[in-house]
């Protein structure tokens, strides 16, 4: 298996779409195959269309806000004793996280394609709340599906969705978190495809919504390819660039611009959820080694039994409560070019105690899980290596779920 | 070599009538109660579906996806479907089988060791929710190989185009999807619109037998009669959720149901 250069990644799929010869596919349901097939050539043709081009680059200058800051954090790296400690705070784009990206995408194909209604949907509720506002933005009418646990630990986004006017369906089917809301809205799908277009809040789902998601989020290093070159004059001779991964959006959007650097000079470390430190749960299957197999229609590493049923996560952060992977963190794990591993709810709950200590940045439990990571390894870093880590959420979202676990002071 | 599920489509087209084939999850509600629902309405069913559970399954709706998680919280694997089978298969040699389910318990399992244990189970034809063509194209070559029917599925967003090639490389019995639906939704387009496409396929190749499946429940049954085969799933399930329920026995209840589909397509 081999990662080819001068390719984008997200075109480095075969002719039925798998990634590595195994990675992502279509296996949907007769009845997506067409809608699917619609989406694709809609979304070929589209993104080499200047005009569409310009279209998507304002929105995201003037709407999303872009660029997000690069900025050095000088405390903690003090603190830390290593390598140098930078963020970039991609929590500054509107609605505070890079859902935004994907979502505005969506949204503009749905709108090209005619279709009124969008649906989507949301683990940690920032997929959803982006979907709602650029469905807004765009005159459409949005539905997003919801684990019935998540509505309840992550109220500030479910409130933030229904004021821009999407209906929130909860999802009351097995362990009621992101993996249902996704099989929700395919269905969803699979029964209105004829005039609802769905956007997949992740780089995952049939290799289109794969591709179409790390499309979207690529802007993360767009601009921070551009704030590196600004800041240092070039390319950092050791860089590291530190992420979250749930479905894996924001870290392939992270990453793809660096993608054709040598690993030795700038190295990918993706963070898993470990789950509760004291639980077998997770939701780390590159981490943990888990088996190939098929979720949402694509073939991906993912938590399951010998049967192939799908097994249950277990995470503090909603938005990294998935059992699967992208196809494209799988390709990118088999050809070595990213670096994965697994950070515990309590790691990352003391990640966030730390930066928060020594920072003006609130990243939420989702990144906290990379900043943990990124602190561990940055004291045996030397001074010259440049650590980046995507904060690509903002706790506000968390405040009920800090509370708890770390006390007022800390919201 | 000969497959059983030819001679059903046979027998009931000498009637006068389309075959019913009816739908049941593997272990609903137990291993044992599942075989016993089998086995009663096996004499008025020509050809028996049996579902593997699987519990993210993208295509159907809430009936079956209650059934399904039912049969899974009972402790149902895979190879208790295949004793539950072969056991069926003891009381009635004869009566074709077709399993269907989500790919990934077949890719888990092995694609051959599945296939040798459907072939020793007695299992005639399957059904493959989440494998399209052209992506099942060599999955539906092994089952050939094995004289198990693979069942290719038609939806109503299937293009012209498309419904030739998949027809072309289907075996004797295809599926088609009434409606642009899960299972057990509602029926939202007229009878006369699904037969309108039935018969589209059909033209294509009127060798093939085509069965019409979602949204088929007693009410709607009859209106679909010139079909090669008429499906029901979610209304059986959904029998069985009601059973327990009132705390009444499925197996009656579920033979009972099937009496009446049968005798309204006499
Ligand atoms: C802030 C934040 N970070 C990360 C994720 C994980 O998703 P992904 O891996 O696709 O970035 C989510 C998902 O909801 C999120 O809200």
């Amino acid at each position: 298996m081999k990662l080819k250069k001068g390719i984008p990644v997200i075109d480095q799929g075969d002719k039925l779409g798998f990634w590595g010869g195994k990675f992502g596919g279509n296996f949907v349901p007769e009845t997506l195959k067409k809608p699917i097939e619609d989406l694709e050539i809609l979304f070929n043709k589209l993104r080499k269309d200047k005009n569409f081009i310009n279209e998507r680059d304002r929105y995201f200058k003037n709407w999303v806000g872009s660029p997000t800051r690069f900025i050095k954090l000088e405390n903690l790296t003090k603190h830390v004793g290593g390598a140098q400690i930078w963020s970039k705070v991609v929590s500054d784009a509107n609605g505070g996280a890079h859902k935004i990206y994907n979502a505005t995408v969506h949204c503009l194909l749905a709108k090209r394609s005619g279709k009124k209604v969008i649906c989507g949907d949301t683990g940690a509720g920032y997929a959803g709340k982006m979907l709602s506002m650029a469905a807004k933005k765009f005159g459409l009418k949005c539905k997003i599906f919801m684990g019935a646990k998540d509505i309840q630990r992550q109220q500030p986004n479910v409130r933030a969705m229904k004021k821009n006017g999407a209906e929130v369906i909860p999802v009351y089917s097995g362990s009621q978190t992101l993996v249902d809301a996704v099989s929700e809205c395919m269905r969803y799908w699979v029964a209105n495809c004829d005039k609802v277009a769905m956007c997949v809040g992740s780089t995952v789902g049939p290799a289109i919504f794969v591709r179409i998601c790390g499309w979207s989020t690529s802007q993360i290093s767009r601009e921070l390819k551009t704030q590196l070159i600004d800041e240092f004059g070039s390319i950092p001779k050791k860089l590291k660039l530190y992420n979250c991964v749930g479905g894996g959006s924001s870290s392939f959007g992270f990453w793809n611009e660096f993608m054709d650097y040598d690993k030795k000079q700038c190295e990918f470390i993706g963070v898993e959820a470990g789950g509760p430190a004291n639980s077998k749960k997770h939701a780390a299957p590159l981490t943990y080694g888990s088996k190939i197999g098929i979720l949402h229609g694509a073939a991906q590493y993912v938590n399951q039994n010998t049967d192939g049923q799908i097994e249950e996560t277990e995470s503090i952060s909603a938005g990294l409560d998935y059992p699967g992977i992208s196809p494209l963190h799988c390709f990118l794990k088999d050809t070595k070019r990213a670096r994965y591993t697994a950070a515990s709810d309590e790691e990352a709950l003391n990640a966030y105690k730390v930066v928060t200590k020594f920072e003006k940045l609130r990243p939420s439990l989702e990144p906290s899980h990379a900043f943990s990571v990124a602190i561990a390894e940055s004291k045996r870093l030397s001074k010259d290596t440049i650590v980046v880590v995507n904060s690509c959420g903002d706790a506000y979202k968390d405040r009920g779920i800090i509370e708890r676990r770390l006390g007022k002071k800390y919201v | 070599m000969f497959n059983p599920i030819s001679l059903a489509f046979k027998k009931a087209a000498s009637e006068n009538r389309p075959a019913l084939l009816t739908y049941t999850v593997a272990g609903d509600s137990s291993k044992k109660q599942s075989l016993e629902i089998l086995k009663s309405i096996s004499k008025k069913v020509d050809i028996l579906e049996i579902g593997f559970p699987h519990n993210t399954p993208v295509a159907d709706g809430s009936q079956i996806q209650t059934s399904s998680y039912r049969a899974i919280k009972n402790g149902i694997k895979i190879n208790d479907i295949f004793k539950i089978i072969k056991d069926f298969k003891k009381f009635d040699k004869n009566k074709p089988v077709i399993l269907m389910g989500y790919y990934n318990m077949i890719f888990q399992y092995g694609e051959n060791k599945f296939l040798r244990k459907c072939k020793i189970s007695g299992v005639n034809g399957l059904i493959v929710v989440d494998l399209p063509w052209p992506e099942n194209k060599k999955f539906a070559s092994k089952c050939k190989k094995r004289s198990i029917f693979f069942i290719q599925l038609l939806s109503p967003t299937t293009t012209k185009n498309r419904l030739k090639k998949i027809i072309k490389d289907s075996h004797e019995m295809i599926y088609f999807i009434s409606m642009l639906s899960t299972t057990g939704g509602k029926l939202k387009v007229s009878s006369k619109e699904i037969l309108y496409n039935y018969d589209k396929i059909k033209k294509i190749n009127s060798k093939k037998n085509i069965v019409i499946g979602f949204g088929i429940t007693e009410k709607t049954i009859k209106s679909l009669k010139k079909a090669d085969g008429l499906v029901v799933g979610s209304a059986i399930c959904k029998e069985i959720t009601n059973s327990i329920k009132k705390r009444q026995n499925p197996v009656t209840n579920v033979y009972n149901v099937v009496n009446r589909l049968r005798n309204k397509i006499k």
